[in-house]
């Protein structure tokens, strides 16, 4: 049977040790030798940020994600493949996005995370805007092309 | 025909609603035509999608490229570049 991701868009934090636990003992196998887990936070961007404020398209984020994480259990072989992305108001510290992927070898459970990641950053609806310290509203965060480029490395070493 | 019309972020911000259900005119085919057409709606419509090749679209939630016929599109959502994650 082919490997269901667990995808979750959520306005509360996650548990980093929990969510690899449930992924890696859930299998009822003992295959998995490898669990590489990312996890992106808020940064304080020098002290000047007080809050990110995140948007998301409400089911098409969840859909979105899910087809990244398809195409990453697909391409990489994964065995398990784990993606929580918050919204709502997140200040600097906090948790915004965990993925874990997991295999039998290290190679593809990092290169499935870095995978849905990068993927994640272009693709999923999802958008910030930044609240400073003293709370005033900001700008919404703009796309960089950094973050395009990074998505386009995987369509050229597959 | 009534096609519901999604918006976030700043497109959201500068056309003042998050969502609106619209008729179509018929000659609107293409995602790009969708584009040109709601920018003759008013000056927060323009405000909004100035550049209208910086706005990405998704047609029942999945994204479509500018040239994507839009026929049988129940939702259609148009929004800034994504940065999340």
């Amino acid at each position: 049977m082919a490997v269901q991701p667990l995808v979750r868009v959520q306005q509360e934090d996650f548990d980093l040790q929990a969510e690899i636990d449930s992924l890696t003992q859930g299998r009822g196998r003992l295959d998995i030798g490898a669990v590489v887990t990312f996890s992106g936070l808020c940064r304080d961007e020098g002290g000047t940020l007080g809050a990110l404020e995140l948007e998301h398209y409400p089911d098409m984020a969840e859909a979105e994600i899910s087809r990244i994480a398809d195409l990453a259990i697909e391409r990489f072989g994964l065995f398990g493949l784990t993606a929580i992305h918050r919204y709502g108001k997140i200040a600097p510290g906090e948790n915004i996005v965990l993925v874990i992927a997991a295999a039998p070898h290290r190679q593809a459970a990092f290169d499935g995370a870095n995978f849905v990641m990068d993927f994640l950053k272009t693709s999923a609806p999802f958008w910030k805007k930044e609240y400073a310290k003293d709370g005033k509203e900001g700008d919404w965060v703009s796309a960089r092309d950094a973050d395009d480029a990074a998505r386009a490395k995987w369509a050229a070493k597959k | 025909m009534m096609t519901k019309l999604v918006y976030f972020a700043w497109v959201r911000e500068r056309i003042g609603k998050a969502e609106e259900e619209i008729s179509l005119p018929a000659e609107v085919i293409t995602v790009g035509d969708l584009l040109n057409h709601l920018k003759t709606l008013g000056e927060e419509y323009e405000t909004a999608l100035q550049f209208p090749e910086a706005i990405r679209v998704a047609i029942n939630m999945e994204h479509a490229d500018h040239d994507e016929p839009i026929a049988g599109a129940r939702e259609i959502g148009l929004f800034p570049p994504m940065t999340g994650g």
